[in-house]
Parts: structure tokens; C-alpha cells; sequence
């Protein structure tokens, strides 16, 4: 789960990391009187709450040099739509802004923890040459960026963030700043389970580092010990995705028009890919898991239906552990309990599949079964396309 | 031979009497498994499907000489039952648990490198290991698989049964079948497997179900360049998936730029592997690519 900027620097501010002077979070334009008058003293800083990176340049970061240009910003961006080059072609609708003070910035590192995967371990990531995106500072300077390997138990000891401020030509005067928050960053990124901790830039003001961002990404397989993540809103996945959350069914919603059902995640992609391989294109990733049994696919069906977009069903099931032939039952007791508008495609594998295909023959429900996933993908396309 | 799992496996369970544990050590042992006992705390003493329950993993293998534990225990603590699995002298850890945070596993890892170096973890979140008509230690259905020069190696579960399944209809038998799992740090990768793979007499040839995300499959590529010479089919899921949206495994996450299907297959080809774009096609493709010399 990905944390706004507000709220990753609320967790930051926990731990003493130096931050700017916070002004207030508004959701109404008008609400920026108030904290004008409290934060007097300007240039004011705001920053539109999306999850993506890339604000600025999209005009979701601005320097308000007095009062009048600060409401005149704070007006033109709540409710603002954005779209960054990460946001996919898509645009971002800002629901909230940040205001700080605007702090005096003599250099702009780069600071970052994140999961190695290659190495298996977290991995700290620092350059002096900060503010820029790591992507494109990776390419264009990729002699300015460090990497080390961070222990997971130890966390980032005191020497070693010496020596890395040492390498990143900090100044001595700032070494034990720099000391400080580097080692509380990378013991905040253990202790709160998180997948990247990202801080960019990480500036050095006259009076020593401060973080003038946060992006964090939490872990989601711990919040079962981190209560303030776990009840916190996601504010990513859609209502039909929450919902399939809470009956543990994996779902994300895709563009387009061929709901799949599946189980396994490999082959919940797998199936997509063929879908597309055929001419398609899938509405949805779903994967009901390994009990697939019928209350699962009753809520699997509810979710998929939902999308309005959906214009055909494919189920694909490799029945392993579970048996075909209940599959089928447990189908055929969905379909019963709800009317289906749309053609529904079913592929039973493995475990008795034969029995299940039967079943769903003689059931006289209209349905397709199918011989093959590819069998399978190529009636669902004809069947979205209204062909058959 | 195979690799990792044979017939003279002694297999632990660990989670035994719980309902997962329970209901996969009996599919095993069904399958012909050596199970000889199995650990739930408290529970020590008693017996489990006809098999010694112990208190701890380091009691099990003093009193049943096991070499192989199977972890069905809940995410929370599965990360501690790898540890006490590797220090108590187990040489194959399977951990088929979902869901452990990931900070956990690399934790674990950097526990077995000090204090187990005898280990060799496969998974979390995997379907485990079966070397066909000899011993399975995992949730796969067993009767899908057959004997046969096929070493096939996979980041998912019901894709590597898609996968057994097409080439067993086929009469193409597997030597071993490795679910390595879909989690950011498993605890064996691709590279390792391989060598393993090379390296034994009985695998011909191997195919190989990756994922978008991650470089494990570009890792893959350049170690199958440099060491190896049997023959590489690969499939990668993922490629209709888009960017930034995790795909049920946390593995499978394209960031950036990294970790593309395309980036995946361009290195794959490159290195030589034969790779199949129709998930439908691989007992086909294998068939027509591969003949094998031992029958």
C-alpha cells in the first residue's frame, strides 16, 4: 500500500527526522486562510496529495510567495485533475494539498531503502545529486549513485552511515545530521515492515538535512502487526477491489471487456495473456484461490459483474486439490442463484475434469465449456465480439 | 537420480496438525512420501496420522534422522519455523506458506547463511517439490505428474500444474518439479535450480514459468548462457498485466522499467532459450523441440 506524502512524513516526524514546518492539510481551498495565519512567515510551499511521482513538472508542486499567490495556487489545485508520466495515461483528481514553509536548500541528495531482491535483503540508495527522479539519474549519472546492502537485523550502524556521508561529500559540520536521519530512515523502514522508503530530495539546509518528501510503499503481508497501516484506507483499489479483498480473492480491475476467473495467480495471467493472445481483452485479474468452492465463485461472479464492462465470463480452473465435478456444482448453484446477461465460457483441467465438464453439458444451462485454455480464449473473444 | 527430493527423502512436517498440514502430509503420504513424523508445539508426544509429533524440529530429526521439512505453518511464525527448520540440521526446507511479510524472509535467509549453511530453502509461498513416482513435498496433485527427463522449474503454483499437466499428455515425464514461489525474496531462485538441473544426469532438458517483475528471469538468462547446455523452454505470465498493479503474487509488479515482460523474453531469446508465447502450447512446443535419448 502506497502512503501520501502527508502521511509518510506524519510517521517521519515520529521518529525526529527533520521536516519543514508544516502548514496544514486542505481539502477546500478556503481552508488556506487559516493556516496562513498561523504559518506567518512564507515562502509557502504546496504540494497536491496523488500517489505518483512526477508532481512537479505536472504542475501539482508550487512556491507561493505571498498570501495572495498562495490562495490563488491552493484554488487552482484542490480538485485539480493530474496526470505525471507515471500515472499511466491516466489522470489523478488531487483531493488534498499540503502546505509547508519553504526551507532554504543548499544541496539536493537522494535517499532511499528499498527490498534487493536479487541479494535478498534491503538495499540502501543515496546520491548527491538529488531532486531528479533515481530512473533518469540512473541513466544520465549512473556513477552517482550508491548502493549498499543494508543488514536486515542490524538495520544501517552509525560507521557505516559515517562513511557513507564521507562518499556522498557531505561536509564535516553535517556528517552527525546526516548521521542521524540516515540511521533513523533505515530503522524506520525495518520496524514499520516497509518495501521502499524513498526521500527526494533529501535536502542540507544552513541548519542541517531535512526530508522534503516521503514516499512510502508498506508491506502488505505485515500488516497484521502495523494497526495504524492495517486501518488506514487504501485509497488506490477500487470499492469492487476492497470488496474482493475482504473475502480474500485477489482482483484487480482492468479496461477491458472479458471477466476471468481463475484459480491460482500464475494462471489467473497466464490467462490473460491468452486472452489477449486471441484478440482480446481481459476486464479483470481474478484469482478465487485454491478453495475454490461455491460460495467463493457465487462472490467471484457478483465481483466480475460489477464491471459493467464486462461483456463475457472465461473460467478457467486446474482443479488440483480441488475436484472438478464440485466445481461445476458449485457453478451451476451461482448461476442459479443469479441471473448471468452475458455468455459464460468455462475450462475445468485436472482433477476430474471430465465428471465437470458433464455436469455443466447437462445441466441445459447455457454455457460453453471448453477443451483447452486456448480453446477457451477464442470463444470468449467470439462471444465478447456478440459472434457467438 | 533428480534433484533436491527422492525416494529416500525423510520429510517433517511442519504445522503438522493443523487443518493444511494435516490434509497435504496425508496427500503425500498417499503419494508414497516418506513422512516420518511431524512438530506442533504443545503437541509433542502424540501422534499424527499415524506419525510421531514432536515439540520442537531439533527433537524430529534426532529421533526420525529427517533431512526434509515441509512448513505449512501460519505467515506470522513461518519465518521462525525456516530458522528453527535450518538450526536444527535440516538440509531441504519447503515453506509453503503465503503471505509472510518480507522482511521476515530476509531475515530468515540471513539466519540460514550464518547458522545454517547446510540449508537450501525453497519457497515461501510455492507449491513445493515432487520428483514424480518417488516422493512429493508439496500441495501439487500428484497423479498429474510422470516420470520422465523434463526438470521444470516455476515461479507459480497452478501454472506449473497447466505446465505438467500439457506435457505428461504428451508422454513427456518430469525428473523433478520445483515451485520456487512468487515471493520477493524466496529463498531459492532461478540460476540455483538450473544448476541443479545441469548438473543432473536424469533432466534432458528443462522448462522454465516465470513472471513479470523482479530480475529473476533476466538472471536466469545469463547464467543459462555462460553454464549451461541442455535444452530451455520458457513461458513468462505477465505480459497483458499492466505496470504499477500487483498481479496476486507480490512478485509479480513491473516498477519502472525493470522487470517487463518484454525485458524478460528479449534475454531469454537471446541466451538461447526456446520461448513459448501461448500459455496452451508448451507440451506441444516441448514435444516438437525435444527428443528425448534415455527411455
Amino acid at each position: 500500500m502506497k502512503l501520501l506524502e502527508y502521511e509518510g512524513k506524519n510517521i517521519l516526524r515520529e521518529v525526529q527526522v527533520p521536516l519543514p514546518e508544516f502548514g496544514g492539510v486542505i481539502d477546500k481551498p478556503a481552508q488556506i486562510n487559516s493556516i496562513l495565519k498561523r504559518l506567518k512567515k512564507g515562502p509557502w510551499v504546496l504540494k497536491a496529495q496523488v500517489l505518483a511521482g512526477g508532481r512537479g513538472k505536472a504542475g501539482g508542486v508550487k512556491l507561493a510567495k505571498t498570501p495572495v499567490e498562495a490562495r490563488a495556487f491552493a484554488k487552482a489545485m484542490v480538485g485539480m485533475k493530474m496526470a505525471t508520466h507515471q500515472t499511466h495515461g491516466q489522470t489523478l483528481k488531487v483531493d488534498q494539498v499540503l502546505i509547508e514553509q519553504g526551507v532554504k536548500i543548499e544541496k539536493e541528495f537522494y535517499f532511499s531503502v528499498a527490498i534487493d531482491r536479487k541479494i535478498g535483503s534491503p538495499v540502501l540508495i543515496a546520491s548527491s545529486q538529488g531532486g531528479m527522479e533515481i530512473e533518469t539519474l540512473a541513466e544520465d549519472h549512473p556513477e552517482a549513485i550508491i548502493k549498499k546492502p543494508v543488514d536486515p537485523v542490524f538495520g544501517l550502524l552509525p560507521f557505516a552511515a559515517r562513511a557513507l556521508a564521507f562518499e556522498l561529500g557531505i561536509p564535516a559540520e553535517y556528517i552527525s545530521s546526516f548521521t542521524k536521519v540516515a540511521t533513523a530512515l533505515v530503522k524506520l523502514f525495518i520496524n514499520k515492515d516497509m518495501s521502499l522508503l524513498e526521500v527526494n530530495p533529501l535536502v542540507l539546509t544552513p541548519k542541517g538535512f531535512v526530508a522534503l518528501d516521503a514516499k512510502i510503499v508498506t508491506d502488505d503481508n505485515a500488516l497484521f502487526r502495523h494497526e495504524d497501516f492495517a486501518s488506514r484506507d487504501d485509497i488506490e483499489s477500487s470499492p469492487a477491489e476492497k470488496e474482493a479483498k475482504k473475502h480474500d480473492i485477489s482482483y484487480v480491475g482492468l479496461d477491458g471487456n472479458i471477466g476471468c476467473m481463475v484459480n491460482g495467480a500464475g494462471l489467473a495471467m497466464g490467462t490473460m495473456d491468452t486472452i489477449a493472445l486471441a484478440g482480446g481483452s481481459p476486464a479483470n485479474f481474478l484469482d478465487v484461490g485454491g478453495a475454490a468452492n461455491q460460495e467463493r465463485v457465487e462472490r467471484a461472479f457478483k465481483i466480475i459483474l460489477k464491471d459493467p464492462k464486462v461483456k463475457t465470463i472465461l473460467v478457467n480452473i486446474f482443479g488440483g486439490i480441488v475436484r472438478c465435478d464440485m466445481i461445476a456444482e458449485g457453478i451451476l448453484a451461482a448461476l442459479k442463484k443469479m441471473k448471468l446477461k452475458v455468455p459464460l465460457v468455462v475450462r475445468l483441467e485436472g482433477t476430474n475434469s471430465d465428471k465437470g465438464r458433464e455436469i455443466l453439458d447437462r445441466s441445459g444451462t447455457r454455457l460453453m465449456t471448453a477443451s483447452s485454455l486456448w480453446d477457451a480464449a477464442q470463444k470468449s473473444v467470439q462471444a465478447a465480439a456478440g459472434k457467438i | 537420480m533428480s534433484i533436491l527430493l527422492n525416494k529416500d527423502s525423510r520429510i517433517i512436517v511442519q504445522g503438522f496438525t493443523g487443518s493444511a498440514g494435516s490434509f497435504h502430509a496425508q496427500k503425500c503420504l498417499e503419494y508414497g512420501s516418506q513422512i516420518v513424523g511431524g512438530v506442533t508445539p504443545g503437541r509433542g508426544g502424540t501422534t499424527h496420522l499415524d506419525r510421531p509429533v514432536f515439540n520442537t524440529v531439533e527433537e524430529a530429526v534426532k529421533k526420525t534422522g529427517a533431512n526434509v521439512s515441509l512448513i505449512f505453518v501460519p505467515a506470522p511464525a513461518a519465518a521462525d519455523s525456516v530458522m528453527e527448520a535450518g538450526k536444527a540440521g535440516i538440509s531441504l526446507i519447503i515453506c509453503i506458506t503465503e503471505g509472510i511479510p518480507v522482511l521476515d524472509m530476509a531475515k530468515a535467509k540471513q539466519f540460514l547463511k550464518i547458522y545454517a549453511p547446510q540449508a537450501r530453502l525453497i519457497g515461501p509461498n510455492c507449491p513445493g517439490v515432487i520428483t514424480p513416482e518417488e516422493s512429493k513435498a508439496g500441495i501439487m496433485p500428484g497423479y498429474i505428474h510422470k516420470k520422465g527427463p523434463i526438470g521444470i522449474i516455476s515461479r507459480s503454483g497452478t501454472l506449473t500444474y497447466e505446465a505438467v499437466h500439457q506435457l505428461t499428455q504428451k508422454g513427456l515425464g518430469q525428473s523433478t518439479v520445483v515451485g520456487i514461489g512468487g515471493d520477493p525474496i524466496p529463498g531459492s531462485n532461478f540460476v540455483d535450480i538450473l544448476d541443479l538441473f545441469e548438473r543432473d544426469p536424469k533432466t534432458e532438458a528443462i522448462v522454465m514459468i516465470g513472471e513479470i517483475g523482479g530480475s529473476a528471469e533476466e538472471d536466469a538468462a545469463a547464467f543459462y548462457k555462460a553454464h549451461m547446455k541442455k535444452p530451455l523452454f520458457i513461458f513468462i505470465a505477465g505480459k497483458s498485466a499492466p505496470p504499477g498493479r500487483r498481479m496476486g503474487h507480490a512478485g509479480a509488479i513491473v516498477e519502472g522499467s525493470s522487470g517487463t515482460h518484454a525485458s524478460k523474453i528479449e534475454a531469454l531469446k537471446n541466451a538461447g532459450a526456446i520461448v513459448i508465447e501461448n500459455l496452451s502450447e508448451i507440451g506441444a512446443t516441448v514435444a516438437k523441440n525435444f527428443k528425448p535419448v534415455a527411455v
